[in-house]
């Protein structure tokens, strides 16, 4: 599947900023077998006064800028050519959950990919027992550890409402389980919290969701903005699964992962410090569209 | 040579003794509240904001009121009473007999406590050869020598302002060193033997930073849990595959060390992240040695000053071109150990910075300073890690500088410590030290650290179950001092067989298990006599290009009680020097290398824009301090006189009070003290390059202030109460301004205090010398100016409104007039960096020519009180562009 991706980021401020230095996470991630990245182009305007690109502890490219003072708008545009590939109707190879510790435990490197890193509370989640126990209820009955992610997935999705003004960008898992409400960053992020209360590794992906369905197919929710989903480890053998639970489906062709992390402070698209002393206005646009599909390119 | 090599340890330290040095410092507590600080130092600038903007908004104000003349008054208020430099004689060894019975008599009553060794005495309770010069010298002192000695060290402390922050109950309160007068004594041969074992173990986490932050052998292979290093909030991923820049991570550690029942020592903990205390090891030095001056200088006492001195060097040297500089980074005031991150400064003669002084340009850390930014190469910080950057590292920090990370991957910058280090004080660690030393170095470790268990593994918590009686279970990541944090341990006897295994069982990964500490006990002072008390002792490592090398020395913690676990100074400990004693002369040292060619005079190094603005201030609040104990004690005369607060004269001092929010009907008021607490907090910022007499005298004066509030009376005490308090601010004055070397520190300084003067001036006679002002309120303007006799030998009329303004506003001759304050401005506005560049001059120099020609060319008949006003709101405007142009 060939895409067409565009987000624009714009910032408006009352009154001119000091000098800032911003982290952007925003270009989609290469990944052997899955998604291929022909292209990416990235304008800031205005121009900053320094830029430099390196790769974050888990992979992602990450471009840092140095805004010089004075800033009173800031305008971030990436333009990308990707591919994703379809990973086909998986077997379902993963192992039931008690034998996933013992996979586990084997597993003794702790590199960028290792499970080890997603399996304790991160800055941004914290163990929650209500949270806890709603994903215990969820997986009764789950035989293997798809099943289970599947399960808790799909239950948090029926359980929450997806509503864009209930929740802050720092508002915990704990308070949005609470509210039964929230957008794609608080779905994964309680889900997350769900996985890891059971031992199993679960990451924070933020990347970018097809706008327009295919035809006959409902639209995504989520998808005017950057998405959220969920990477789980499955086991040795199933290795890392990603899950929607805002849509309740694994991620498959409809999802283009920029990179993964422990919670979104991981992955935000943007951070940074910057000297203000009035306030801000964001705006945040992203258009995936699916290119006809004349020239193939893998 | 850069700037930091050319000045001299600003504090004659080891000197005095060998030169009687130094200073010591606290040792644990290095990381609570460390934004607490920010939350006040926000205050100060909102302080300054608000006064800058009262200043410019304050364009018609009313009048006010004559000051007086008290001279500034004779400098030194002999703030640094005269030491006593008496001199204890030794006993001649007469007759050995009385000697011996003496020292029965003085060791009578010492018990060393039940299965504990003790550093003085041996277990038949026979007194060790180390000990005896020293036991005996004490046995000689009578009751009154022991209470006048310990008080000298408390003198020198306390004059050198020696203090520690205490945190509870959620405020934060400067403490008095808690000194133990005693020290420790420890042979030099006992010494020599532990030296190798520390620095091995130096070798090995230096090698275990190493594979952490590079390529993680070993947990790959199995030899560490993944779960330590993933789980762990001191592993800071965004360090993983950054090299340092020198080719070393670790560069300054400091053990926690014990000695054990078999008389071994012990390692308890691990300080790598930013090991405090090698400067309160310096005053302990200092102090003791003025308690036992004789015994210092004959007992052949390891000096402190080598290795401060190679470290020192060991620091420049790691620049990578000579115009950069070292820098120390502190979290600022508020940190416990503030007072001996300013004291090193002053001792190295490194460059103090907070994060906010730092900024990162094109991958190179370079810091503000009032001629723009220079780069630092080195970076001592005396900051927890994850504090040092708040785009990579944890948001949250107020107290860190964005680009920090960047600046490392970049290359171009050698942090002492690297960040990160803070997990190689994980307790779990000590679990597996043992084992990882073979594989790290290709050894066994010499000194072994205390056995503890990590209750991840089942044979581990098997043996735990097995004997739980000397066990005591903690969490596993903690980084603390085994005794510090009690309320975290839990001993596992008080645990049934059965909680205590499903607890293991549940939360294994996360709990330790540590044997209970025994600590060897040492003589303290407690009511006077020598007690055994149990002791730790801090060593401090330091990587030159030598080698690591090891202060002969350190920083003792005595136990309040005979219980080991009430060591830590928070809960009443306290410290003590530790001498290592030679058998034969020692070799003096000194900070100042020897001189090894012709004598070169080094420009000083550029101030930062922080410590500027922090003398610009302190400046500005001295002064403003000086004006209000004048106008408070003209009010309190003339109430005094007539009797009646509603004579019109008060009355027309009351807009004066008003316009600096004061209500003056208490003798002292509160907005006296706070202006005094603005000027603490402002000198409390800049220790480093403030005089510690004048930090002495400023404290003082504060205390005084404080006690007369609560005890004065207005009218005629309070008047009295405040001359006094006007000459102790004179003594303030003169120990600025006559022993301050006079480069661009001094130069802020005293812009803010002249700034500040023309102001009050302005104001002044714009209120009091007004057409409609209140009869006797010129005579009360020439009281306030301190110019009563001048303006007696100068006019032969009464006051009137012309010859007020001629003496008080237009001579230049009176070093209170306005046109005085202004012209001396212009000098110095002069001096300071760009301000005129190709012959244009700054905005500043500019605007400050342009208020010199506006009251040049005034007569006392158009400097009306309308002209007054305006010309106040052009002074007011000097201090935003003082600020603009380099405070920022």
């Amino acid at each position: 599947m060939h895409y067409d991706l565009c987000l624009v980021i714009r910032y408006d401020f009352d009154r001119p900023t000091g000098a800032g230095r911003q982290l952007l996470r925003i270009q989609p991630a290469d990944m052997a077998g899955q998604q291929s990245l022909l292209s990416c182009d990235i304008t800031i305007t205005p121009e900053p006064s320094e830029r430099r690109e390196f790769t974050d502890f888990f992979g992602t490219k990450v471009l840092e800028v140095v805004m010089a003072p004075g800033l009173t708008k800031c305008e971030i545009a990436m333009t990308a050519k990707v591919v994703r590939l379809s990973l086909g109707r998986e077997l379902d190879i993963s192992p039931p959950l008690d034998r996933l510790v013992e996979e586990l435990e084997e597993i003794t490197q702790i590199g960028a990919t290792s499970p080890h890193h997603f399996l304790t509370a991160s800055p941004r989640i914290a163990h929650d027992p209500a949270i806890a126990a709603f994903a215990l209820a969820a997986v009764a009955g789950a035989e293997t550890t798809r099943a289970a992610i599947a399960a808790v997935g799909n239950a948090l999705h029926k359980y929450m409402t997806f509503d864009g003004d209930a929740t802050e960008v720092d508002t915990p898992p704990a308070e949005a389980f609470k509210l039964k409400r929230g957008v794609c960053q608080d779905f994964a992020q309680i889900m997350i919290a769900g996985l890891r209360s059971l031992g199993i590794p679960a990451a924070y992906v933020g990347g970018f969701l097809r706008t327009l369905p295919p035809p006959g197919k409902p639209r995504l929710e989520g998808a005017d903005a950057m998405h959220a989903w969920v990477r789980v480890w499955a086991g040795a053998e199933a290795g890392w699964i990603d899950h929607d639970p805002t849509n309740a489906v694994f991620a498959d062709t409809d999802h283009i992962a920029v990179g993964h992390g422990r919670d979104y402070g991981d992955v935000a698209p943007v951070t940074g410090a910057l000297r203000m002393d009035g306030g801000q206005k964001g705006s945040h646009a992203v258009d995936l569209i699916e290119r006809p599909a004349v020239k193939r390119q893998s | 040579m850069s700037p930091e090599e050319r000045k001299l340890p600003a504090t004659p330290v080891e000197q005095a003794a060998d030169d009687a040095v130094a200073k010591a410092g606290p040792g644990p507590v290095e990381r609570t509240g460390l934004d607490k600080l920010k939350a006040q130092a926000n205050t100060a600038e909102a302080n300054k904001i608000a006064i800058r903007r009262n200043e410019v908004a304050q364009a018609a104000s009313p009048g006010s009121e004559p000051d007086l003349a008290a001279t500034q008054k004779a400098i030194a208020d002999k703030a640094l009473a005269e030491k006593i430099a008496e001199k204890v004689s030794v006993e001649p060894l007469a007759a050995e007999k009385i000697e011996a019975a003496k020292l029965a008599a003085a060791l009578k009553g010492y018990k060393p406590l039940p299965a504990t060794p003790d550093e003085m005495v041996d277990a038949t309770g026979k007194l060790r050869p180390l000990w005896r010069d020293f036991a005996s010298a004490f046995a000689g002192l009578t009751a009154d020598d022991i209470v006048r000695r310990t008080a000298r060290a408390e003198q020198y402390l306390r004059d050198s302002g020696v203090f520690y922050r205490q945190y509870g109950g959620g405020e934060s309160v400067e403490r008095p060193w808690p000194l133990s007068p005693v020290p420790v004594l420890i042979a030099e041969a006992d010494w020599a033997a532990l030296v190798p074992g520390l620095i091995q173990r130096a070798d090995v986490l230096e090698a275990l930073m190493a594979d952490l932050y590079g390529e993680n052998r070993l947990v790959e292979g199995g030899h560490l849990p993944p779960s330590l290093i993933t789980a762990n909030p001191e592993w800071l991923r965004p360090m993983v595959g950054i090299p340092p820049q020198s080719g070393h991570y670790l560069h300054f550690l400091a053990f926690e060390i014990g000695r054990g029942p078999d008389g071994q020592w012990w390692v308890l903990a691990d300080r790598t992240q930013a090991p405090s205390g090698a400067g309160y090891a310096l005053e302990n030095r200092v102090a003791t040695s003025r308690a036992f001056n004789e015994l210092y200088a004959q007992g052949h006492v390891h000096r402190l000053a080598g290795f401060f001195r190679d470290f020192r060097d060991a620091l420049l040297g790691m620049r990578q071109d000579r115009d950069a500089r070292a820098a120390i980074l502190t979290p600022g005031p508020l940190n416990e150990t503030y007072y001996e991150h300013a004291y090193i400064a002053r001792y190295l003669g490194i460059t103090l910075v907070q994060g906010e002084d730092l900024a990162v340009e094109n991958g190179r850390l370079m810091v503000r300073t009032v001629s723009g930014l220079k780069p630092v190469d080195v970076l001592w910080r005396r900051l927890d890690g994850s504090y040092a950057d708040p785009v990579e590292l944890n948001a949250a920090s107020r107290l860190g500088t964005p680009g920090m990370v960047s600046a490392l991957r970049a290359g171009g910058l050698t942090m002492v410590n690297a960040l990160g280090s803070g997990i190689l004080e994980t307790r779990a660690l000590m679990a597996f030290l043992p084992k990882l030393a073979p594989r790290l170095i290709g050894q066994s470790l010499k000194v072994p650290n205390i056995a503890t268990w990590w209750c991840g593994g089942s044979v581990e918590r098997k043996e735990v179950v097995s004997s739980p009686r000397r066990m005591l279970l903690s969490p596993a990541l903690a980084t603390g001092l085994p005794f510090d944090r009690q309320e975290e341990i839990i001993a596992a006897s008080t645990l049934s067989a059965k909680d205590l295994k499903s607890k293991l069982e549940a939360e294994g990964r996360g709990l330790v298990a540590q044997e209970a500490v025994t600590l060897s006990t040492t003589p303290a002072l407690v009511d006077g006599k020598l007690a055994p008390r149990p002791m730790t002792l801090r060593v401090f490592l330091a990587r030159t290009p030598g080698g690591w090398q090891v202060m002969p020395g350190g920083f003792a913690r005595i136990g309040a009680t005979p219980d080991p676990t009430a060591i830590a100074m928070q809960r009443g400990g306290t410290a003590a020097d530790v001498w290592i004693v030679s058998s034969k002369e020692v070799e003096a040292v000194s900070m100042v290398p020897a001189s090894t060619g012709p004598f070169r005079r080094m420009g000083p190094g550029a101030l930062p824009s922080r410590a500027a603005d922090n003398l610009f201030w302190l400046g500005r609040y001295i002064e403003r301090t000086e004006g209000l104990v004048r106008l408070l004690r003209a009010r309190n005369v003339r109430l005094a006189e007539t009797g009646a607060a509603s004579a019109p004269i008060l009355a027309a001092l009351q807009p004066l009070f008003k316009s600096r929010g004061i209500d003056p009907v208490p003798g002292i008021p509160p907005g006296l003290l706070e202006t005094l607490s603005a000027a603490i907090s402002s000198a409390g910022q800049v220790r480093d390059r403030f005089s510690p007499d004048a930090w002495q005298a400023l404290v003082d004066i504060n205390k005084t202030a404080r006690r007369m509030a609560l005890q004065v009376s207005a009218g005629d005490d309070a008047a009295r109460a405040l001359s006094a308090l006007l000459r102790k601010l004179a003594g303030i004055t003169g120990l600025v301004h006559e022993n301050m070397y006079r480069f661009m520190g001094w130069r802020f300084l005293t812009i803010g205090r002249l700034h500040e003067r023309a102001m009050g001036m302005i104001e002044t006679l714009a209120v009091l010398a007004d057409e409609k002002a209140a009869p006797g309120a010129l005579d009360m303007a020439i009281e306030l100016g301190d110019s009563v006799l001048t303006h007696r030998r100068r006019f032969t009329v009464a006051t009137s409104r012309d010859t007020v303004i001629d003496l008080l506003a237009l001579d230049p001759m009176n070093p209170r007039s306005i046109r005085h304050q202004i012209e001396a401005l212009d000098e110095q506005v002069r001096m300071l960096p760009d301000a005129a560049e190709n012959g244009v001059l700054s905005p500043l120099a500019r605007a400050m020519l342009r208020c010199l020609t506006d009251l040049a060319t005034q007569e006392p008949e158009t400097l009306t009180t309308t002209a007054l006003w305006a010309f106040r709101g052009q002074v007011a405007d000097l201090s935003n562009l003082v600020t603009e142009a380099y405070l920022r």
